[in-house]
């Protein structure tokens, strides 16, 4: 079966300006959205107890509430998580008291005179220092992430190519970013992770369109370099169309079956596949031709010396 | 042009076959086990098999083999609940220096694991656990050197008959005054000809002549390593201690400890074990002041105010008789004469020296033994990081010196039993160099890593089965060969986990899903530039050739730089991230082998040999 029989001809190049503009609103919002009311940072970043529990009958959030706020803990939040069974409980950072031991009192205070056995799932302790170098570290493994692959593309293609596709991933990493902001869904060390994998992906597209776009400048002698890149787009459509859908399939398994843990990453690469699958089109490509990239500017100049050389004829 | 040479075909064969053997031993199942490990004093052998059988039947406990296996004996059972039963039962009836913990043990056929074909690790979110991060207080570790060399001075110059002041420790250095500038500079040439790796200065403090004396930088340096590595092995026996099975002490960084306990359910025990920097002291009761005296603030000079539990105040004479690092064993028992809880310590060689030499010169007179633990905590308080350092000193008991004590006493005057055995642990595994806190907690739960393992299962084989019934659609012939190619994949990654002894974490499952879904990439690239070639009216054989060798520079740059992202998660992330890196680097890696050689290898096979194929793509 074939999705696009023939050879297709949009013009995808003709929306690049609309295109352009419809991404930086979107930018800006994210970026709106980001410095006022920034990301629900995870205990992860913060610092912060983590407590999830499993209740043998049906629980009332109140109750777990009141409990808590007789014992001094009238901060926790308490929430269900993924069924009616079960809890879970926050705290932040308190200055007062030992954090590492804190999961123990409160498990033993909501124990005390409870009949049946609490199951103890998952308790995560973060300490403050901790929490803070990770968000420094994290920010920093992005800027190496997107400086190592500026190198390689830059080596690979032609600077235009490097700064092309990393305007594309910062424009992923922003809008991601932004989603979370805006949605306020919990910003934890899996997202982190999953928007490094996005870098890895929405690259992964951006290259081979470029490489292709390459191709073509050098084998299509007419056309200006607008219909060139058009050209190149359509003739990698159809891979790019299959590939998004066959790692969107797998990710929506992840999300569907992966259970609640996974939830916020799985989540994180859906909106990263389709956000890279776009900017490997209307971002990435745009830019080089936005900077004025051309024919010219791709003939391997090197390999040519490399043959004069051999021949001898020229010293 | 579509043939490949035999050895090329036998490679991919081989490649694959000893994949699947690596691989094969995960699907074994394991079964629930009590692990009997000896310490220092004791042995595994028959006849402790024989024993810990005879006990398992004295109760009527089900299992279905014991084993002698690398210095262990393990005893496999049928179920975690008759395991649990095991455990208790073995702690009770099996004395000695013996560990005894929960475990699981491999069913791999033997000729299997004698291929050195073993299953791949599980993290603690898949098995359940704990996992600690600690941090060691480097800052008390360089005080403590510098508190050793201040008692050092003391018994030197006291020995060389050089009067001093007073010997303090203050920030960074000790601090030594004098009464005069002639007895300080004789001190100096002391100290310097005895320590000639320490800082000294001579100096007037207002009008008083000092020294004061600090550590180098590689001294310090030292110092720091020294106090990590000594935790590292204080923790290592306080672990061994508490029966957990395959721990993992690691140093992390240059002033961290990770600590992972798998299977271990009670936090509250083990936070409290681990973290305990309990060290004991031996020392003379002042009973010529009057403690009440010294509560209004009238201190005498050579002694310090101390309580006992029971909150009862003594004046304790500032020397100390002896500490607790000469302690090379202690059990928790009875009291032969009152039947209380009591602790029975064994000490070596040179502290039985001291301890007899200052007991026997002090027969009749009171002493006591104090329990100091020390606590370092970081809190936030005000946006600010706070270390908060906390001693707290505590007399355990005071009884009068009866006879001259030697190298086994007792210490009594302790609550309960639970108390005696914490105790009796706590001086058994040592103290540690230097306080620790704990920075991080992960604990899962046994019943939230089983889920974990189900639904990580469940979402690799439901992601898996859309992909493969798409390319069989979209592809046909060449998809199912893709398939095959992807199925081939999933076993490589699989075997190169288990070759590797990595981890397998929940984002490390993550990471194979997310392979599943890129390792088609390659395919479907390699797939479309055959159709391009073919559209364009080139020969069948010509355009498998030729979507192959065009694909390919592609193919390798998508990946390279796939690879850089993987690889910086994997130098930046803590444990989960850089599981997630490992298997997304891993399925990089074998998916350009099975979607480029592999499928071109089955390819060549269906079309190779026919002179003008149709395609079935």
């Amino acid at each position: 079966m074939q999705l696009l029989n023939k050879k297709t001809n949009f013009n995808f190049m003709s929306k690049r300006k609309i295109a352009a503009v419809f991404s930086l609103l979107l930018i800006l919002a994210s970026i709106g959205s980001l410095i006022t009311q920034g990301l629900n940072f995870g205990i992860d970043f913060t610092g912060g107890t983590m407590i999830e529990l499993s209740y043998q009958e049906d629980v009332k959030l109140e109750n777990i509430r009141t409990k808590l706020e007789q014992n001094g803990y009238g901060d926790a939040i308490v929430q269900n998580f993924g069924s009616i069974h079960d809890v879970l409980i926050r705290l932040p950072v308190h200055a007062s008291e030992n954090m590492a031991e804190l999961s123990n009192r409160i498990v033993a205070a909501l124990q005390a005179d409870h009949d049946s056995v609490i199951d103890v799932r998952r308790v995560e302790f973060v300490g403050p220092q901790v929490g803070e170098e990770l968000t420094e570290q994290g920010g920093l493994a992005m800027l190496y992430a997107l400086f190592g692959i500026l190198i390689y593309v830059s080596f690979r293609f032609e600077y235009r190519f490097a700064i092309g596709s990393v305007i594309a991933l910062v424009h992923d990493v922003i809008l991601t970013l932004g989603f979370f902001s805006i949605s306020q869904l919990e910003f934890d060390l899996t997202v982190l992770a999953a928007i490094l994998a996005i870098i890895g992906y929405s690259l992964n597209d951006t290259i081979v369109v470029f490489d292709r776009i390459r191709e073509t400048f050098l084998k299509v002698r007419k056309g200006t370099s607008e219909e060139i890149v058009n050209r190149a787009l359509n003739d990698t459509l159809s891979r790019t169309l299959m590939t998004s859908l066959t790692t969107l399939l797998v990710v929506t398994s992840l999300f569907v079956f992966g259970g609640e843990v996974i939830h916020a990453f799985s989540i994180a690469l859906l909106l990263g596949i389709l956000i890279g699958t776009y900017s490997s089109i209307y971002i990435a490509s745009n830019t080089i031709l936005f900077m004025g990239v051309s024919k010219a500017d791709l003939i391997p100049v090197e390999k040519d010396d490399e043959d004069i050389n051999e021949d001898g004829s020229v010293v | 042009m579509n043939h490949y040479p035999a050895w090329k075909n036998a490679l991919v064969l081989a490649v694959i076959i000893i994949g699947a053997l690596f691989a094969m031993p995960n699907l074994f199942d394991k079964d629930p086990a009590v692990q009997v490990s000896a310490g220092r004093y004791g042995s595994i052998d028959l006849e402790l098999m024989s024993q810990v059988e005879t006990a398992l039947k004295a109760q009527s406990i089900n299992y279905t083999r014991a084993e002698l296996q690398d210095n262990r004996l393990l005893v496999r059972l049928t179920d975690n609940e008759t395991q649990l039963q095991a455990q208790e039962v073995l702690k009770n009836e099996i004395k000695g220096d013996y560990t005894i913990a929960l475990n699981l043990a491999s069913t791999t056929p033997s000729w299997l694991s004698s291929l050195g074909a073993e299953a791949m690790n599980l993290g603690l979110d898949l098995r359940g656990g704990v996992h600690f991060l600690m941090q060691v207080d480097m800052e008390a570790a360089v005080k403590l050197s510098l508190e050793s060399f201040a008692s050092e001075f003391r018994a030197l110059l006291r020995d060389e008959k050089i009067r001093y002041k007073k010997i303090n420790v203050e920030a960074d250095k000790v601090v030594i005054s004098f009464r005069s500038a002639e007895h300080r500079d004789s001190a100096l040439a002391k100290i310097k000809d005895d320590y000639n790796d320490l800082e000294m200065a001579a100096l007037e403090l207002g009008t008083t002549p000092a020294l004061t004396v600090g550590l180098t930088e590689v001294l310090i340096r030292e110092t720091k390593n020294t106090a990590l590595q000594q935790n590292i092995i204080t923790l290592r026996n306080r672990i061994n201690e508490l029966g957990v099975a395959e721990p993992t002490v690691q140093q992390q960084g240059d002033s961290r400890i990770v600590v992972q306990l798998p299977g271990v359910q009670d936090t509250a025990q083990a936070k409290k074990i681990l973290g305990a920097t309990a060290t004991l002291e031996f020392r003379l009761v002042d009973f010529e002041h009057d403690a009440q005296d010294a509560i209004n603030g009238r201190v005498p000079p050579n002694s310090k105010l101390y309580y006992h539990r029971n909150g009862q105040p003594y004046l304790l004479k500032n020397q100390v008789m002896l500490t607790g690092e000469h302690i090379i064993n202690s059990r928790s028992t009875l009291d032969a004469d009152s039947g209380t809880p009591a602790v029975s310590v064994t000490l070596d060689g040179k502290g039985a020296r001291i301890f007899s030499k200052v007991t026997g010169d002090n027969v009749g007179n009171p002493m006591s033994v104090v329990f100091i633990e020390s606590k370092t905590e970081t809190r936030k308080i005000d946006g600010e990081m706070v270390k908060v350092r906390r001693q707290l000193p505590q007399i355990i008991s005071v009884a009068t010196i009866q006879s001259q004590l030697s190298k086994k006493f007792q210490i009594t005057g302790l609550d309960s039993g639970a108390e005696a055995s914490e105790l009796a642990l706590l001086l058994r595994a040592g103290a540690l160099a230097a306080p620790i806190e704990i920075v991080e907690e992960r604990t899962v739960g046994p019943s939230l890593g089983q889920d974990n393992i189900d639904k990580g299962f469940q979402s690799v084989m439901i992601g898996f089965a859309f992909v493969l019934v798409f390319m069989i659609i979209w592809y046909r012939v060449f998809g199912a060969v893709a398939n095959i190619a992807l199925a081939a994949n999933l076993v490589l990654i699989v075997a190169l986990l288990s070759l590797l002894q990595a981890t397998l974490t929940l984002p490390g499952i993550a990471g194979i899903v997310l392979t599943v879904g890129m390792a088609v990439d390659a395919n479907v690239l390699i797939f479309e530039r055959i159709r391009e070639e073919l559209r364009v009216g080139n020969s069948p054989q010509a355009s498998i050739d030729a979507g192959y060798s065009k694909a390919f520079s592609t193919i390798a740059d998508a990946n390279i730089t796939t690879l850089i992202a993987a690889i910086v998660l994997f130098s930046f992330g803590t444990g989960s991230i850089k599981g997630f890196a490992v298997t997304l680097s891993l399925g990089i890696l074998t998916s350009m082998f099975t979607a480029i050689i592999g499928t071109r290898a089955v390819v060549n096979l269906i079309y190779g040999r026919q002179n003008r194929p149709k395609l079935s793509i």
